[in-house]
């Protein structure tokens, strides 16, 4: 199958295969440009009792020739090309059902080549289950037992620099060649180990691990200290994700079939299309992804990509993970009304074990809201570990002191830098209301000064990532026109401060020449209605205690973004933000913050 | 558009089915197609190859990596007892000796030449598998292992804990809304599968451990409960590991719920028999439901009952459901209408959604996603 010339292509159909549902979306050429036309979405169907990934995949078309009367399907095969108004010319696909590529890597010091690896495979949009080491601090025998257990889909091998010592690879090598390592779906085929080190030591790994395991090997991705080479790894993961692992996957191998285009697994899809936005607009970008089974958060600071991956924080299958890892008290923190602990705690794992579910009624609602903000939270801790630049890269240096900086590698992201805060995945694009996602990005990540907030509407980033890579002017368009919902900009003022006491001052000057001035005391949100497409100048003055980037009490003129909720003053705090302590307070000022954003239907009761 | 539904738990009161019983690593199928088994058969044995330890060996003689092998009193591959020497060497004219001993009974796999690490393999640990369920072997899978087949009574739960196992079935309540308790249990239980109604405790689970009660099956349970039961909150639903001297098999869910009037006469009607029992779960990556299979074995296959079952069909008007989401949770009741429209919910959210009859004669709107069919 040939993929089509971008020029000669009408229509496209896109699905994205996710843990819990897949989603399909049907994008058509109107006049010169393409834009979103309908999207359906049926149950993911990897699971007993279908076990064929396609099923799922012909119930999201159906769903989608109903809602745009248009035939796709011959029986159960995608017409291609486009023929009158029947069929399409281009169908492509990303995937991260059935747990989606789960990965282990293996470097020889776990804080640079171990680091590097597991970038790497993050990058590719792996779960790294476990980064094993030379110095990880387990004995021999433990990391091979550790290699054993876990049955990844795929192993990444790396260490040392290009031309350095080759014995502390060999030993990872024979180590996981002493592990006999095994794949996670299906007995009948051999472990993928992607070698990617000293290339001195490639005679070394071949002669230990060929013979056991499907061992390809590629550039080193740390060729010297100061410089990580990841994109041949990245590719190789992509390529040995289709030819072993996406070929073993139920249904997958006929899913396969169908498209010209590699499927593609979500996360890697979800990363381009971030890195695509940060380079085009030279801004620093942090990007979500909550799923039902992870949390994906990417970012680009100083131009460096990094994604991570919180493998078991997720809104229905990891659900009850949320629980276990935020702590009751941390959820119930933000909800806004009284529950016991025993129903709480009841209800998150009746949604764990029936994942498909969806809130009914507001309180469920506002349950599951306030989980997510916990998820949210969690992942982007995770994310600010690892998202650590190469340590003193542009510094003249000694050896001594590369080793030195390694050890404590600064994280890149800095939420005082961040110009734009994308949300995606169900609970923030599905939420009722759009103030809602903005409430919770607010909660969740706590962005300083200004930021821009935004959503993807409908969820469908993945699909739009991996038509990048075959159609960059269609992505474009309809990631532009109909998936990024723009929900304005925020303006927090870090520092502590005194409940009341005023915190900000901001002078606005609206596009038709109307002024107005606001006053926002510490502790309180203030919505400014500024519709999408138009934006304010603003004269902020912080309190003395306060910065929003000039520094303390500094006054700062800045250009403020409208969107679908508005521009939002959140003089909450930064630095801290804390919450009341007094059960009574804390409710009454959830439900005092959630009816500034005017955040749900009617006031949530005390 | 009656795609968007979940697939029930299959409660099915004759049924035939196939359960793989395959070894983790190449071995030796003992028994044959055809072969009537027990569940307690041994039908596949092989061996794990032990945990390796390694030794440095050429820091312990004080010699280069690539001289290590000239060193090795006992060769590669020959078995080595524990605190025995595997390599010497000897220095200053041969009057200091370094000795390389075995931290562990087994065999010395390999010595490498670049890293100077001599690796030594433990014994091998036996693996065995059974055949869980009375029934007769129909396939062989070459050193791997067999595929069983059995008919009878079959019953999904939504979540469980612990491993297989198998008893006699023991019904200790009298309806399907009575909960489990320690008076209930009464004292021949020794090895049975016991079966209550809405709701258990973890201290009426320890009590049954006491008593020998190899698996509860339980409508509901709390999951305050199941924390002090595992000793852990359990953060992804992934089960069947646990030892914890029972099996426990929800059938509802989490809370005090009674068990399905269905599930629970079929269980009824298995008193006294020997059932198989699994509290394996896993939701996510290809979903395993806990189960009781109750073999009935005399009894011949009706021709429209086929292992692997037929292909499931959507929701129709008229299919039977359950309700598994608040503000509903576990009402049973019937599909009466599907609109094909969008409605909003109280959330403002705008879903699928069906109408059903509860059995009170009114009709009840509910999102499509939050119910669950139920199968037979």
């Amino acid at each position: 199958m040939t993929i089509p010339k971008p020029e000669s292509i009408r229509s496209i159909l896109a699905t994205d295969c996710g843990s819990t549902t897949t989603k399909a979306i049907l994008i058509e050429r109107r006049g010169e440009e393409y834009r979103l036309i309908v999207r359906g979405e049926a149950p993911t169907t990897v699971e007993a009792p279908f076990e064929d990934v396609t099923r799922g995949v012909l119930n999201a078309i159906m769903e989608v020739e109903e809602l745009a009367g248009r035939k796709i399907l011959d029986g159960e095969k995608i017409m291609t090309p486009q023929s009158g108004t029947q069929g399409v010319d281009l169908y492509i696909s990303t995937s991260s059902a059935g747990g989606g590529l789960q990965m282990m890597v293996s470097g020889v010091v776990k804080s640079m080549t171990g680091e590097s690896a597991q970038r790497a495979a993050l990058g590719a949009g792996a779960i790294v289950m476990d980064v094993i080491a030379s110095n990880d601090g387990r004995l021999p025998y433990q990391k091979i037992k550790r290699i054993r257990q876990l049955r990844p889909d795929m192993i990444l091998l790396s260490g040392g620099v290009d031309g350095g010592t080759t014995s502390h690879v060999a030993e990872m090598a024979e180590l996981l060649a002493a592990a006999d390592p095994k794949a996670r779906l299906g007995a009948g085929y051999e472990l993928p180990v992607i070698y990617a080190g000293n290339k001195d030591a490639r005679k070394i790994v071949e002669e230990r691990l060929a013979h056991k395991t499907a061992l390809k090997t590629t550039d080193n991705l740390r060729p010297v200290l100061e410089r990580e080479n990841l994109t041949p790894a990245r590719d190789m993961i992509h390529d040995l994700f289709m030819e072993h692992v996406m070929a073993h996957a139920p249904g997958y191998r006929k899913l396969m079939t169908w498209s010209p285009v590699p499927i593609m697994p979500t996360p890697g899809a979800v990363g381009l299309i971030i890195e695509t936005i940060a380079r085009e607009e030279s801004i620093s970008v942090i990007g979500v992804d909550i799923g039902g089974a992870t949390t994906d958060v990417f970012s680009v600071f100083q131009g460096v990509f990094n994604r991570t991956v919180s493998a078991n924080l997720g809104m229905s299958y990891s659900v009850s993970n949320v629980l276990a890892e935020a702590g009751l008290p941390n959820i119930l923190r933000w909800v806004p009304f009284e529950i016991s602990e025993h129903d709480l705690r009841n209800r998150i794992k009746n949604k764990m074990i029936r994942p498909t579910t969806i809130p009914q009624t507001l309180e469920e609602l506002i349950i599951e809201q306030a989980i997510s903000r916990e998820a949210l939270r969690l992942a982007f801790e995770q994310h600010k570990m690892l998202a650590v630049g190469l340590k003193g890269v542009q510094q003249e240096r000694t050896i001594s002191d590369t080793f030195e900086q390694t050890a404590s590698g600064e994280t890149l992201v800095r939420l005082d830098h961040l110009d734009l805060l994308v949300g995606s995945g169900g609970v923030l694009s599905h939420a009722p209301r759009r103030a809602q996602a903005a409430l919770m990005l607010l909660d969740a990540f706590l962005p300083e000064h200004v930021t821009e907030l935004a959503v993807d509407s409908i969820f469908m980033m993945p699909q739009l990532g991996v038509l990048s890579t075959v159609h960059p002017k269609a992505a474009k368009e309809v990631f532009e026109k109909d998936c990024l919902i723009r929900l304005g900009s925020t303006v927090a003022p870090v520092g502590p401060g005194k409940e009341g006491v005023t915190a900000l001052r901001a002078t606005l000057e609206f596009p038709d020449g109307r002024r107005e001035t606001l006053s926002i005391p510490y502790g309180y949100l203030k919505l400014v209605p500024v519709p999408e497409g138009q934006s304010v100048k603003a004269v902020l003055n912080p309190d003395r205690g306060l910065d929003l980037g000039a520094g303390k009490g500094r006054e700062r003129e800045v250009v403020l973004k409208g969107g679908v909720v508005g521009v939002i003053f959140d003089c909450r705090g930064r630095q801290p933000f804390t919450l009341p302590a007094d059960r009574e307070r804390r409710i009454s000022k959830l439900a005092e913050w959630n009816e500034a954003l005017d955040a749900y239907p009617v006031a949530v009761k005390v | 558009m009656a795609h968007s539904y979940t697939p029930g738990l299959k409660v099915s009161a004759f049924t035939a089915l196939r359960r793989e019983r395959k070894l983790p690593l190449a071995g030796t199928v003992l028994v044959s197609v055809g072969q009537p088994v027990q569940a307690e058969t041994i039908v596949a044995r092989t061996e794990l190859p032990g945990n390796v330890q390694t030794v440095n060996a050429a820091n312990i003689l004080g010699v280069l990596p690539e001289d290590v092998p000239d060193c090795l009193v006992k060769p590669v591959g020959s078995p080595v007892k524990k605190g025995e020497a595997i390599a010497e060497s000897r220095s200053f004219f041969g009057l200091f000796r370094s000795k390389v001993l075995s931290p562990t009974d087994g065999t010395l796999e390999s010595v490498s030449t670049v890293t100077g690490q001599a690796l030594l393999r433990e014994p091998p640990i036996p693996v065995e598998v059974d055949a869980y369920v009375d029934g007769a072997v129909v396939e062989v899978h070459e050193k791997q292992g067999v595929t069983v087949e059995t008919r009878g009574t079959f019953i999904q739960g939504i979540f469980g804990i612990g491993g297989e196992t198998c008893g006699l079935l023991h019904v200790c309540v009298g309806g399907p809304a009575e909960a489990l308790t320690e008076a209930s249990l009464g004292s021949d239980v020794r090895g049975k599968v016991l079966v209550g109604g809405s709701h258990v405790t973890t201290r009426v689970l320890n009590r049954a451990i006491q008593l020998g009660v190899k698996a509860v099956v339980i409508g509901g349970f709390d999951d305050q409960d199941l924390r002090e039961f595992l000793g852990y909150d359990l953060g992804v639903a992934i089960t069947g590991s646990e030892e914890k001297g029972l099996t426990l098999v929800v059938t509802e869910g989490f809370g005090e719920i009674p068990m399905a009037g269905r599930t629970f006469e079929l269980l009824k009607s298995c008193e006294g028999r020997k059932v198989s029992v699994s509290g394996a779960t896993q939701i996510r990556a290809g979903v395993l439901r806990p189960e009781i299979v109750a073999p009935r074995l005399t009894e011949a296959i009706p021709p429209e009952v086929r292992a692997g079952g037929a292909e499931p069909e959507g929701l129709t008007v008229g299919s039977l459901i359950r309700a598994i989401r608040e503000p509903y949770f576990g009402h049973l009741g019937k599909v009466v209408s599907l609109p094909p429209e969008l409605v909003p919910l109280e959330t403002e959210a705008k879903v699928r959604v069906l109408e059903v009859d509860f059995g009170d004669g009114q009709r009840t709107l509910l999102p499509r996603a939050n119910v669950e069919m139920i199968e037979s």
